[in-house]
């Protein structure tokens, strides 16, 4: 009937090469790239245009892929991250981007490069606003950018030589060689040999494949036979379900084979982190909990499953009265959502020395607040996905996730397994933030492929990720906090509720933590702080980077500005009076033996703290609507779990060809544990980090690391890997006279050691090796000494802790309610840096995560579910952040080191919310402080900018 | 199966859609949705698709007809294609009067959007915080429409009726935006105001034109706010103040509350509706301000 009706193929040039597609012509072009084409390096992280990861050039201009139907692009050239090594610009970004550490996770990467090419291409001369002007419209949720800024702006310098990222730069085994990455003029970005591998700024080891888009995330692989899952969810807080008949609805669905309910479930039809509290169904039965909670999964072919229309099946919902909030949750009438729970308390945490009350009446100064913070979503820009399939007896998940073994451990459950009938392979992870340490779609997946025999793939959609996995702990802390009239504090109470969501998942964890941290890294000899983590209806609130301590962060900070400002102190000089040094007694009673660095900090800080504050009164001697505030907050946090043993074990062989095998079960979810594991156990065995070959995390592979949380990878699985090289190192002098002092040097299959004893060459080719080649072999465990907390909540909670201490210069439009933020100078004592530019990385990205926690992120269930209506922050809401890294050293840690990943967080919120209190008189309570919120305390206090 | 239409002339476009419309009234067709850039329909998929729920499947491509390209000048007007992008209008050589447009186009989402997305499809989709209708509201733009009946010409103040509401019928296209030139004279610029720096829909927006006659008087004025109301709203009380008065520090007084109180805004995620209402004023002070000049710039706020 109609001349200009679509028919036939698409006929498209992409990345130089002409190809004929065949798919629906409103096919998005991302999904005809990834799956048409097989071209993976094109992200998917939302479908809406607002992540850019899919950003590809059209014609030059950079276009989100996930917008543009294939139709429109018929006879027109597309290039995409495959092609970026075709460019000698794109090679020399490639580089700038290694070299810098621009890339963490790396899923926004190839969206950032494409962009950057865009803009390298028109324009020669490039200045900061234009770099963020040209990819703005790409989020990363894990460098804070900067880096990222820094790659562009420097691309120049790697145009030459032009030898670009092919085969030879990354040699057999996957490890980088990158000496050619150095830019021309010097760098130290090189491959460390001998006895350098610490402190050095290697870049990263897994880095090269972010780079040319053939990184494997959960969504990039699959078996080609694999069909596709989709959950059903309910889109209701709370609500009644009954399915009906779903044998004559697959029948009348084409496409459709199979609908999974809770009675598909072969083993427990539960998970959960705590092994008391599995409370989490795979599939709900009869009553689900929260909005976005799965209800069934319906198995199809991809055409079948993406026309799939939720409106066919047979399911009658029964909406029933949520509990909604803490308020709902703890009234008086509310039902119990856990029957075990009458009062919907899941657990209570506590931390109670000395005699608070006397303490406070005895006090020359008090200060008081209630705080409350909203959900924050991860927002990590990979939306869960991987396939399951059944081998045997036994089930593979492949899939995105920070903990493996208890991914393995939970599916086993699931479907009534042993564990080691589970094999679990981590997908490279393209972001977790604690959001991807419990599982997601695993179970399903897993019960779908055991039952069906086939393998069986699922993305979640960015919607579906957002309403149906963990949140940040909405918190309603009031707390209390004196000092004596010479400013030490004297006392501190807080009793914070946290809404925990539907089902338990980390709320113990948070509970647990909390009272621990909650008076910040301060002597406080009088103390008891409580915390509860309540059931709701809300989205299950997990983990999410610093368990809890970043709200109570919030309280402590605020409190302590006023009680400086009380007794006449500076902020900083009352933080540094009583900052918790060496020999100090902690909230739980653990005397501190060492690596205390939080004094250093700050004294670190102080120049920079004059000069900031010296120029806010020169800019506010002016009366104008902008007004300068500067504020500054510290802050502590325990590495590794809460009293409980987290052991991590590490395995180092070396081969019969010379290479040292590293086997390493820890994740790497773009915060760098590859690289600082290698650099540690290259640094103690005593050869360089080009020598390793890498094995990681695999359960059938890899022992168990533990999880990639609680910011313990460097600390307990680097000790562990410092373990293993040393076991190794000692393996290999034991079959020499070689003394202690023995340097190595691998050539081919020949280890040469010299010492003063003796120097010697092993012919490890002609050694006896087993069947895998290797010849010698060490492993090394760690698990870092605690002590339970008794009654009182004292003992000895976490073998070290991370300090750190960060100011923030800001102007805030009295009008408006605005902020913009100036500069940060962020000072942490990480006990070692092992790599200085990992370190910077993540605390730019912590930061960046603050500043989204104090002023724009709030999740709301409905509202809220994608990535224009949730805000993180973009180009440009990140400020300058200068870095002092602190080196308290850390006797149990390896070379000293500590962590890293949530201290980074933890200070930069109350910092914000000090300098808005500074620069306007008014303390924000109620996070995040959105533009209208910051008005209307300002009107409250009578300071808004009237006109 | 869907259909998927991509006409290469306005007239073959127009009979497809009135075949649709009167299959549709036959009840024996689906509605054809029509597609430029996709920036509007393909979010909207997402979230449709992230809940099962079903959506619009079968397109009329409307990116291969010349007639709704490009930019050009008709007599005493500027006629801007539906198709034209963001991108195009930036680089486009146009008289002052368009500088707020200029600015609202830069701060539409980020590049990738601002090369596809297109000024027809941001009218039609009718978002009340749509930022290219502010300033083409303050430019007193029209809309003319085509169909198989006839081409018509509306205000752009009238065409857009609601919330995602236009008064455009199921076989009609949006085939340009017509702009009558205003003098060499005149200012204009826009504001917008969003929680981050960039990808942020407008918490509130305003667009302002000043004329200014010889003698330094404002010869014409218009004012309108986005997103404090289903659609953004011209001021017609405060320009109704303004107009023939002196532009100078003075006026900056007479932006009174009260002039504001045409807007009706929303209680949202994004901000309170109080706040709304107060942030529009503070913007266009600041907008007058910035036409005063510097000294007034840093008295307005
Ligand atoms: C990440 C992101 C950020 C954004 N940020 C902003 C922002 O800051 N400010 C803002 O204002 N907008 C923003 N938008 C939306 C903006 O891109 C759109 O409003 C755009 O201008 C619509 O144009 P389009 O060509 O893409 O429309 P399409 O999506 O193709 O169509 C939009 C609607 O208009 C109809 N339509 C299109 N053209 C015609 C025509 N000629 N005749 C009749 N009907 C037509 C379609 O049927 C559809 O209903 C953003 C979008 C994204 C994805
Ligand atoms: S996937 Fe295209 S913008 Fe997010
Ligand atoms: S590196 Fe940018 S999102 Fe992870």
């Amino acid at each position: 009937m109609i001349a200009e009706e679509f028919t036939g193929a698409v006929e498209l040039t992409v990345n130089g090469k002409k190809v004929e597609i065949a798919a629906r012509p409103d096919m998005r072009l991302s999904r005809v790239l990834r799956e048409e084409l097989g071209l993976t390096g094109t992200k998917v992280g939302c479908d809406a245009g607002d992540c850019g990861a899919c950003t590809v050039l059209i014609e030059e201009e950079q276009a989100c892929a996930c917008l543009v139907p294939v139709a429109q692009l018929e006879g027109r050239r597309v290039q995409t991250i495959e092609g970026l090594a075709e460019d000698p610009i794109g090679r020399a970004l490639q580089r700038s981007f290694h070299y810098h550490g621009a890339a963490q996770c790396g899923i926004c990467t190839p969206g950032m490069l494409m962009a950057s090419l865009d803009l390298l291409r028109r324009v020669e001369k490039v200045d900061l606003p234009m770099v963020e002007t040209a990819l703005g419209g790409v989020l990363c949720r894990c460098t804070g950018y900067l880096k990222i800024c820094e790659a562009v702006l420097d691309a120049g310098r790697f145009l030459e030589p032009d030898e670009g990222l092919d085969e030879d730069a990354i040699s057999a085994n996957g490890v980088a060689s990158i000496g050619e990455l150095k830019p021309p003029t010097g760098s130290q970005a090189g491959l460390p040999g001998n006895g350098v591998s610490v402190g050095a700024r290697v870049a990263r080891l897994d880095g090269l494949p972010k780079l040319d888009g053939t990184e494997v995330y959960g969504a990039d692989k699959a078996p080609q036979d694999a069909l596709w899952l989709r959950a059903i969810r309910s889109p209701h807080a709370r609500a009644r379900f009954v399915i009906g008949d779903l044998r004559t609805f697959v029948s009348n669905e084409p496409g459709i084979f199979r609908v999974l309910t809770a009675a598909d479930v072969p083993g427990e039809n539960s998970f959960g982190i705590f092994p008391d509290m599995k409370d989490q169904p795979v599939f709900a039965e009869g009553e689900t909990r929260y909005r976005g909670e799965a209800v069934a999964a319906v198995i199809g072919e991809r055409a079948a499953i993406d026309g799939f229309d939720v409106s066919r099946f047979p399911i009658r919902w029964d909406p029933l009265q949520p509990l909604i909030g803490l308020d709902g949750a703890l009234s008086p009438n509310a039902h119990a959502s856990h029957p075990a729970h009458p009062d919907n308390v899941l657990v209570r945490g506590w931390v109670e020395k000395g005699d608070i009350e006397s303490a406070f009446r005895g006090s020359s100064h008090r200060a008081e607040g209630l705080f409350s913070t909203r959900f924050v979503e991860h927002a990590y820009i990979e939306p869960e996905a991987g396939f399951a399939r059944r081998v045997g007896k036994r089930v593979e998940v492949f899939a995105s996730t920070q903990a493996p073994y208890m991914s393995r451990d939970e599916v086993a459950r699931v479907l009534g397994l042993e564990p080691g009938d589970v094999r679990i392979i981590p997908s490279a992870c393209g972001g977790g933030f604690g959001g991807k340490l419990d599982v997601s779609l695993q179970p399903m997946l897993a019960v779908a492929a055991w039952q069906m025999g086939v393998p069986i793939r699922s993305i979640y959609t960015r919607p579906e990720s957002m309403a149906a996995t963990t949140k940040r702990h909405p918190a309603a802390i009031t707390a209390r906090a004196a000092c004596d009239a010479q400013g030490r504090i004297t006392a501190y109470a807080m009793e914070a509720d946290f809404d925990t969501g539907a089902y338990a998942s980390w709320g113990p964890t948070v509970a647990g933590r909390v009272p621990v941290h909650g008076t910040g890294p301060y002597r406080v000899p009088n103390v008891l702080n409580r915390a509860r983590a309540i059931y709701s209806n809300g989205p299950i609130a997990g983990a999410f980077r610093g368990f809890g301590v970043p709200q109570a962060a919030i309280a402590h900070e605020a409190l302590y500005d006023e009680l400086a400002e009380k007794a006449g102190l500076d902020r900083l000089e009352f933080r540094l009076l009583n900052a918790l040094r060496v020999a100090d007694e902690t909230a739980t009673g653990q005397v501190l033996q060492a690596s205390v660095g939080l004094d250093r900090c700050l004294e670190a800080l102080r120049p920079h703290w004059h000069k900031m504050l010296e120029e806010a009164e020169t800019l506010n001697d002016k009366a104008t609507v902008m007004r300068r505030g500067v504020g500054i907050a510290c802050m502590w946090y325990g590495i590794g779990n809460t009293a409980l043993s987290n052991p991590s074990r590490m395995r180092l062989a070396l081969t019969r060809e010379g290479r040292v095998l590293f086997f390493n079960g820890a994740v790497d979810i773009g915060q760098g544990s590859t690289t600082v594991l290698t650099q540690i156990a290259a640094e103690a065995l005593g050869l360089p980090v080009s020598a390793f070959t890498l094995v990681t995390g695999d359960t059938d592979k890899t022992a168990d690391a533990g999880k990639s949380s609680a910011s313990r990878q460097t600390f307990v699985s680097g000790k562990a890997a410092e373990n293993a090289a040393l076991a190794l190192r000692a393996e290999i002098l034991r079959h020499t006279n070689a003394g202690a002092d023995a340097r190595f040097a691998l050539e081919g299959g020949q280890l040469k050691i010299d010492s003063k004893a003796e120097s010697t060459v092993i012919d490890l080719t002609a050694w006896p090796a087993g069947a895998d080649g290797i010849v010698f072999e060490g492993a090394g465990d760690f698990d870092p000494p605690t002590e339970p907390l008794d009654i009182k909540g004292q003992g000895v909670p976490y073998a070290t802790y991370g300090f750190a201490a960060q100011i923030v210069a800001l102007d805030v439009d009295m009008a408006l309610g605005t902020v913009r933020l100036e500069r940060f100078v962020a000072a942490h004592d990480v006990g070692r840096a092992i790599n200085p530019t990992l370190v910077e990385g993540q605390i730019h990205g912590g930061i960046a995560q603050g500043i989204g926690l104090a002023l724009m992120e709030e999740y709301v269930p409905g509202r809220t579910e994608n990535l224009h209506d949730y805000l993180i922050p973009s180009f440009g809401d990140v400020p300058p952040i200068e870095i002092i890294l602190v080196e308290a050293a850390e006797p149990l840690g390896p070379f000293g080191a500590k962590g890293v990943g949530e201290p980074a967080l933890v200070p930069a919120a109350p910092a914000i919310l000090g300098a808005i209190r500074h620069a306007t008189g008014v303390s924000i309570r109620e996070i995040p402080a959105l533009p209208h919120r910051v008005r209307a305390a300002l009107e409250a206090a009578g300071r808004a900018w009237e006109i | 199966m869907p259909i998927y239409l991509r006409p290469a002339s306005l007239k073959s476009a127009l009979s497809l859609l009135a075949q649709a419309a009167r299959a549709r009234k036959g009840r024996s067709g689906h509605p054809l949705t029509v597609l430029a850039g996709g920036t509007d329909i393909y979010p909207a998929r997402a979230g449709k698709q992230a809940w099962l729920e079903s959506f619009p499947r079968d397109f009329l491509d409307i990116t291969q007809i010349p007639e709704l390209k490009g930019i050009r000048r008709d007599g005493r007007a500027v006629l801007i294609g539906a198709l034209t992008t963001w991108t195009e209008l930036v680089a486009a050589k146009l008289p002052p009067a368009f500088d707020a447009l200029k600015e609202a186009a830069l701060q539409v989402g980020g590049l990738q959007i601002q090369n596809r997305a297109t000024l027809g499809g941001n009218i039609v989709n009718a978002s009340p915080a749509a930022d290219g209708v502010p300033p083409l509201l303050a430019l007193d733009a029209q809309v003319e429409i085509a169909s198989t009946r006839g081409e018509r010409r509306v205000p752009l103040a009238t065409f857009i009726r609601g919330n995602r509401q236009t008064d455009l019928a199921s076989d009609e296209l949006v085939v340009a935006l017509r702009v009558p030139l205003h003098g060499a004279n005149s200012r204009s610029l826009f504001l917008k105001l969003g929680a981050r720096s960039h990808l942020v829909i407008s918490i509130v927006s305003a667009a302002l034109l000043v004329d200014q006659a010889a003698d330094g008087t404002i010869s014409d004025i218009r004012v309108t706010v986005g997103a404090a109301s289903a659609v953004p709203t011209r001021l017609a009380a405060l320009e109704a103040e303004l107009r023939g008065e002196m532009l100078e520090l003075a006026l900056l007084e007479r932006v009174t509350p009260a002039l504001f109180s045409s807007l009706t805004p929303l209680d949202d995620v994004r901000a309170s509706a109080t706040y709304r209402r107060k942030a529009a004023r503070i913007l266009v002070r600041r907008g007058l301000a910035a036409c005063i000049g510097p000294r007034a710039e840093e008295l307005a706020a």
